[in-house]
């Protein structure tokens, strides 16, 4: 019952914050110098008055600008992303189109980084300051220090260009008629190189955290108590230690997720992944402003609901959060 | 300069264009894989005419005319034409059997639609055809166009890119720029459109129905997105896609890439367009405004190295407006070699105190920031002081088009004819903030203008051509811009594929008669 009321008010308080959310992206979108029209009549190499005169006039960029600040807000309280007139499309059915490649990219790399992460971290503050413990720190730091658009290439010259094991970019076999379990081991190859190189780097932020968030812990009384008692240390470390020091990960994994729509863009980029970060960097660049828009308003919403999730989350791994309110 | 009156039907030996000699031994039948870069905004040529739309767009949709690589007229969809004496009217014959790729016939009612179709869509349209009286269609075969005057350069304005055709039967009646086929385009061209996974791929298909039998060769097309150049050069290496457009690939993969093993690459194919590169001076105010100065400039610059080093040796250094590719050039000109020390002297007499110019570098990549600092480095050399001053492709267009800069590059199309590509950059009527495309630079010569304008509408070629020697000797004496290269964009392609340049607008409309080698 308290968490349904929570989520309410944090579901009403998320309204209004989307909502101001979208007017300052429109003050910020449009501020950048250009706009659509001289962008699409540049691009044609060539360009009279009445072309873009027509233009904006077609985009409805010859209104006063807070007639069009207004349309713009009528359009989503009434849940309309309003039309891409570069693109000819509805800005929903472009940002729909892209969303599954960005998710299954995104939410893959999300997971490996969180699993891997804490486990290795887990086995790092096992054997603190042994062997183990050195290798998994050095791996994670040089994971940490690379830069992902230096990592991706890398991952591409080795694995596609030299080895030849797994595709280079893209997103499946582009005209190769697959279909059913076919179709999904070939999207599955295609995902390993970029899922790795955008799960590297928070594979290690989430390893160093685990590791020094057990060793903390770990020093606690409740965890000699436990010990005194007799328990095994095995037992201690997933129940006691593990699930205290799981705490700041989580607010980690809350952050990532919500860039799991918008924060993958130069991975998309390298790896030609049609997503909707390389939508929102390309209309960005065309000064696309309904298509823009449309993707930050999502991208917001992500990271509110993912908040709201984050939390949930916390009072189910520790009970007390919630009860002292 | 080629000949472009004829005062007789010109039937053309069917289609045979040089390229497609040696029939026997062409094979039917494959799929090919080309980058286009960037994604383009939409496939609809009538309403969207930048460059990736056009690339993908000219193998759907056609027009009257094409261009071979002397940007002679060939036929496309008119099979013969004739232009009477007097310059004053135009007549094109149609093929016959053509149909469009949903199955409605293609007849003159299309192109005389079209016309008015491009009338409200295409500024390039506009131009040429504002020296038109009339069009009309007197059978379902035949086009004729009563001119209101000559207009000398007006048999290049039927390319594909230029005018192309549309469906009448699809756009009669409703709202062009919302017409939901634009999304699944309908032409008359070798290709049907059949998929568009945005992101990742265009795929076309061949038309089996085309009216020349036997064409096209090849199944499948598709058009590869690839956003990351880097990227672009591996799928080409790993042969995921086998052919590089002019561009495609920054120029320091070029060379490694055209000398791998079985790889082809030619310049050809852009005569037609003629890219043009420049840097526009500010002729307002400031340093830029004063001739001495603006000649120094061009003294300074060592135009060779760019083309070595930053172009691989592609292109050519030009001499001033006129391309060397297009029609009426003239070399009779001024000449500014590269020599620092006449750039000082220059500068001296006018009495160049120092003021730092701000350069606006092209946002195209990597290629053009290294090109903006060679030309910083000439320029300090000689002492001017030189600001880079860097914007993405929107802000770049704001301040170009709002005349916002000292120096700014770009480069230009020239379709052929100076007074279809090169008369707008020159020209005091074409002095219009809001838009880059024109005389940017603000120079003002009435002498000049009146030239351009008897030039443009003079039958006669001898006398067009010495005019327009007279224009290029005195514009290159006043140095309006920085001329820097006749841009060449070497295609790259696996050696297997064949014939895939034919035109002068290369890959086009090249795919209609290219095949590839088992």
């Amino acid at each position: 019952m308290q968490i349904a009321g929570t989520i309410l008010s944090r579901l009403f308080k998320a309204a209004i914050t989307l909502l101001a959310i979208a007017i300052l992206n429109f003050f910020l979108v449009h501020a950048a110098p250009g706009d659509p029209a001289t962008v699409l009549a540049g691009e044609a190499g060539a360009a009279d008055e009445q072309m873009i005169a027509d233009l904006k006039a077609r985009f409805g960029l010859d209104q006063p600008f807070h007639i069009q600040l207004a349309r713009y807000v009528g359009n989503i309280v009434t849940l309309d992303l309003g039309y891409s007139f570069r693109q000819g499309q509805p800005v929903l059915d472009l940002i729909l189109d892209r969303l599954p490649a960005t998710l299954i990219l995104t939410l893959t790399a999300f997971w490996i980084s969180l699993l891997a992460g804490v486990a290795l971290g887990v086995a790092a503050s096992a054997r603190v300051g042994k062997f183990t413990d050195t290798l998994i720190t050095s791996v994670a730091l040089l994971f940490y220090a690379t830069p992902l658009y230096w990592a991706a290439l890398m991952a591409v010259l080795v694995f596609s260009v030299q080895l030849g094991w797994l595709p280079g970019f893209g997103y499946e076999t582009v005209g190769s008629g697959f279909s059913g379990l076919a179709r999904a081991w070939d999207i599955l190859k295609h995902l390993i190189l970029p899922a790795l190189t955008l799960g590297l780097f928070f594979m290690a932020v989430y390893m160093r955290m685990t590791r020094a968030s057990m060793l903390e812990v770990a020093q606690q009384d409740f965890v000699k108590t436990a010990r005194a008692k007799g328990l095994a240390p095995a037992t201690i470390r997933r129940r006691h230690i593990l699930r205290n020091a799981l705490l700041p990960v989580v607010t980690l994994a809350g952050l990532q997720a919500g860039q799991l729509v918008g924060g993958a863009v130069l991975t998309e980029t390298v790896f030609a992944w049609p997503g909707i970060g390389r939508l929102m960097f390309e209309s960005l660049a065309a000064r696309d402003y309904n298509t823009i828009l449309g993707v930050f308003l999502v991208s917001a919403a992500m990271v509110i609901v993912f908040n709201i999730l984050t939390d949930i989350v916390y009072r189910l791994i520790d009970p007390r959060i919630g009860h002292k309110a | 300069m080629k000949h472009l009156r004829l005062t007789t039907f010109l039937v053309a030996a069917a289609m045979a264009t040089g390229a497609t000699t040696g029939a026997m031994a062409q094979q039917d039948g494959g799929r090919l894989d080309l980058i286009v870069q960037p994604e383009p905004p939409g496939l609809m040529l009538g309403l969207v005419q930048n460059g990736p739309t056009q690339m993908v767009a000219g193998q759907i949709y056609e027009s009257l005319l094409r261009y071979n690589k002397d940007l002679e007229p060939q036929p496309s969809l008119a099979k013969e034409w004739e232009i009477a004496e007097d310059g004053m009217t135009y007549t094109f014959k149609l093929q016959e059997g053509v149909t469009w790729h949903d199955g409605e016939p293609f007849t003159s009612a299309d192109v005389v639609f079209s016309t008015v179709f491009l009338q409200d869509n295409h500024a390039r349209f506009r131009g040429a055809f504002s020296h038109v009286e009339s069009v009309e269609a007197p059978d379902d075969l035949t086009i004729v166009i009563k001119m209101k005057e000559p207009y000398g350069p007006f048999i290049n304005a039927f390319e594909a890119g230029s005018m192309p055709i549309v469906p009448k039967h699809i756009y009669e009646g409703t709202d062009y720029a919302t017409n939901e086929m634009n999304n699944t385009p309908i032409g008359t061209g070798p290709y049907k459109f059949v998929e568009w996974e945005k992101g990742s791929f265009i795929h076309l298909t061949k038309n089996e129905d085309y009216y020349i039998d036997g064409l096209p060769h090849i199944d499948d097309l598709y058009y590869r997105v690839v956003p990351d150049a880097a990227s672009r050069a591996v799928a080409f290496e790993t042969g995921e896609v086998q052919v590089l457009p002019g561009g495609a690939v920054e120029n320091w993969d070029v060379k490694r890439l055209t000398e791998m093993e079985g790889v082809c690459s030619t310049s050809d194919g852009w005569e037609f367009f003629a890219p043009h590169a420049w840097m526009w001076l500010n002729n307002r105010e400031g340093p830029t405004s004063n001739k001495l100065f603006r000649q120094a400039v061009m003294y300074a610059m060592d135009r060779e190295f760019v083309k070595d080093v930053v172009w691989n040796g592609y292109g050519t250094v030009p001499t001033g407006p006129v391309s060397s590719k297009t029609n009426f050039y003239s070399d009779d000109v001024p000449q500014y070699p590269h020599d620092p020390e006449k750039a000082k002297e220059l500068l001296a007499e006018m009495g160049y105190d120092g003021t730092p110019v701000r350069l606006l570098p092209l946002p195209y990549g990597e290629t053009w920031q290294r090109w903006a600092e060679a030309v910083k480095q000439n320029l300090e050399e000689v002492g001017i002081k030189v600001d880079i001053d860097s914007a993405d492709v929107a802000g770049w267009n704001e301040k170009t088009a709002n005349w916002d800069y000292d120096m700014a590059f770009t480069y230009l199309y020239q379709y052929g004819d100076p007074a279809l590509g090169v008369a707008r950059n020159y020209v005091e009527s074409q002095i219009k903030k809001g838009s880059p495309w024109n005389n940017v630079e603000g120079y003002v010569n009435p002498e000049m203008d009146k030239m351009w304008e008897a030039a443009a509408l003079e039958p006669d070629n001898a006398k067009r051509q010495e005019m327009y020697t007279t224009i290029q000797k005195q514009i290159v004496e006043d140095v309006p811009v920085a001329w820097l290269l006749e841009i060449e964009f070497p295609t790259i392609y696996r050696c297997n594929v064949k014939n895939l340049i034919t035109t002068g607008i290369g890959l086009n409309d090249g795919l209609r008669d290219a095949w590839i080698e088992e």
